[in-house]
């Protein structure tokens, strides 16, 4: 992810897309909502990419394809179509490597989602690496994704969790992240993105920290790689995971990025077909990573629209992306910060373009109902991030989320279909 | 469109939002069921105080939003006084006002016109099946608490 730096720079080198043709990719952006006998709907404002993107034209016609053309089972057959699947399939691969800079498609294993490949790591490596004890590093504004599996090995092995504080702003307390490491931490796992506050972790220098111990670290980065350029390498991540469905690409898949040295040393997460070398009742021997944590038949179709995704994202570019974001971001943060009674929660410099607030007097459930009104779509509750609500004593929340193809007129109907609850509420 | 915003956000439920009745905790209370949405965060205790098969008072505690803290607040003022079985049949005809069309809904012969068309305010939230969670909380809590149980979720809406 680009800080602030890194996007001021773009700005100046970046050339910015015409938002206006982009939107005409994606086809749902084109209609209303709330249509009724005889009566126009309200123009669609998404505001929810952090939720789930939509999809461009490009994706959905890459599936349609594929599923028309170029559809079989793949790692199986003899048969042409097989082999034509496998390749397609497996070139996605070798994208996706090329997207986050790993350093081979052999470290990229395909998932069903985010969570699964958390679920994966906690599994397979958790279980196998870490005892009674044992202390995983977490923080205060992560996913239940990345706290809840956490718990599960808890419970299983008597781990110890200990969870990083961040400031007011939801700026993650380095000090006492530095504080908390020890000689029994075995793992920490912290985000790249927070999904309600935008605030974008100094992964480096969580990883340079742990690494000083020999502690290896799994960012989640489900809503980081969607907002600007990830290099694994760069971070120095041991693991890294995000999901399509976040970045313009279908549901239903999910990816692991690890270290090939760890990943090789890790036993299989599930067990089935495509990830043995040989099976018998007297032992069965698993094949090399990736394959050995892709039991069963993968989400085919699905890989195939990631792919598709990842071009349309390259193809504007990330930078550009970054860039046009960041205008959003601030922008909706100026206009909506000149509303009464409305608190933003979460302003960490450098933040990616998530904007989650309280508005005085009303509770967030009412907003959401009352906007959606207006044709506007935001998320509206803990987020999945019960702890964060906790911290910053507000509890549910009105989050709306930007992506690339949001415009200002966007945020300018957010914020007049949010003066309108107000009158509704006279608050 | 807006009506039916108009419709659910009724000036009744909005004065009940804002100020909620037998928003308390009575200390002769004898029964008590916690109703959680897990969703959003809505949290509430109901408490009744149960004399002789009677609810002699009802009160609540907790946070919500303006549809479920209405919803709660109207609820206290109508059971008040009733039988518990006259309560338990208020919160059938309730839960089948927010859930059912008018012409699914079951015979409420024995709840009263006066009581029907007080429940009838909230009956709005049919329009918005995301939110009839909110509206039952509080109801589903009650009724928890009349069968002596000690949580009710929304999601056995």
């Amino acid at each position: 992810m680009p800080d602030a730096d890194a996007i001021l720079s773009a700005q100046r080198s970046v050339e910015a897309y015409d938002v206006l043709r982009v939107r005409e990719d994606f086809p749902i952006l084109a209609r209303s909502v709330h249509a009724r006998k005889g009566k126009p709907g309200k123009p669609l404002v998404y505001l929810d990419s952090g939720a789930s993107a939509q999809k461009p034209r490009q994706v959905i016609q890459a599936m349609t394809r594929f599923l028309e053309e170029d559809y079989s089972n793949i790692h199986r057959g003899v048969h042409f179509l097989s082999q034509t699947a496998t390749d397609q399939f497996e070139a996605v691969r070798t994208k996706v490597a090329r997207f986050i800079n790993a350093p081979s498609d052999r470290c990229i294993v395909f998932t069903r989602s985010s969570t699964e490949a958390i679920n994966l790591v906690a599994a397979s490596y958790g279980r196998t690496f870490l005892s009674e004890g044992d202390e995983v590093i977490l923080s205060i504004m992560e996913h239940h994704a990345n706290i809840v599996p956490w718990q599960l090995l808890q419970a299983e092995k008597k781990i110890v969790i200990k969870v990083v504080p961040c400031d007011e702003d939801g700026v993650l307390d380095m000090d006492a992240y530095k504080g908390l490491l020890s000689d029994r931490t075995r793992l920490v796992a912290i985000t790249h993105c927070s999904n309600v506050l935008g605030t974008v972790t100094p992964a480096k220098a969580i990883a340079a920290l742990a690494h000083e111990r020999g502690v290896p670290v799994l960012f989640d980065g489900s809503q980081a790689v969607v907002h600007g350029r990830v290099d694994v390498q760069d971070i120095d991540a041991d693991f890294y995971v995000f999901t399509s469905h976040k970045l313009y690409g279908p549901t239903g898949l999910g990816v692991l990025y690890g270290k090939y040295d760890l990943l090789k040393r890790m036993p299989p997460y599930q067990g089935g077909g495509d990830m043995i070398e040989s099976v018998s009742f007297e032992g069965t021997t698993f094949k090399a990573p990736p394959s050995r944590f892709e039991a069963g038949t993968p989400p085919i179709t699905e890989v195939i629209g990631l792919g598709a995704a990842i071009d349309y994202v390259e193809a504007l570019g990330r930078d550009a992306i970054a860039v046009h974001e960041h205008d959003l971001l601030n922008y909706a943060t100026q206009q909506l910060s000149r509303i009464e009674g409305l608190r933003i929660v979460g302003t960490a410099p450098g933040k990616g373009p998530i904007v989650s607030f309280a508005l005085d007097g009303v509770h967030p459930h009412d907003v959401g109902t009352i906007v959606d009104q207006y044709g506007v779509a935001v998320r509206v509750g803990r987020h999945c991030a019960e702890p964060l609500a906790e911290r910053f004593g507000v509890g549910p929340t009105v989050r709306a989320s930007f992506g690339l193809y949001n415009t200002r007129a966007e945020a300018d109907a957010l914020v007049e279909s949010l003066q309108a609850v107000k009158e509704f509420f006279g608050a | 469109m807006m009506d039916d915003l108009r419709e659910l956000y009724q000036e009744v439920i909005l004065d009940h939002g804002k100020h909620p009745r037998n928003f308390r905790h009575p200390d002769d209370a004898n029964r008590e069921a916690k109703g959680e949405n897990p969703m959003c965060g809505d949290r509430f205790m109901v408490y009744l105080t149960l004399k002789d098969g009677v609810v002699a008072d009802v009160a609540f505690q907790g946070r919500g939003c303006a549809i479920s803290t209405a919803s709660a607040s109207m609820m206290t003022e109508l059971v008040q006084g009733k039988t518990a079985a006259e309560a338990e049949v208020l919160f059938h005809a309730f839960h089948d006002l927010c859930t059912k069309d008018e012409d699914e809904q079951g015979a409420h012969g024995d709840v009263d016109e006066e009581t029907m068309e007080k429940l009838m305010v909230m009956s709005g939230v049919r329009q918005f099946p995301v939110r009839v969670k909110c509206a039952t909380l509080a109801w589903h809590a009650m009724n928890a608490a009349l069968h002596g149980q000690d949580s009710a979720s929304s999601d056995q809406y």
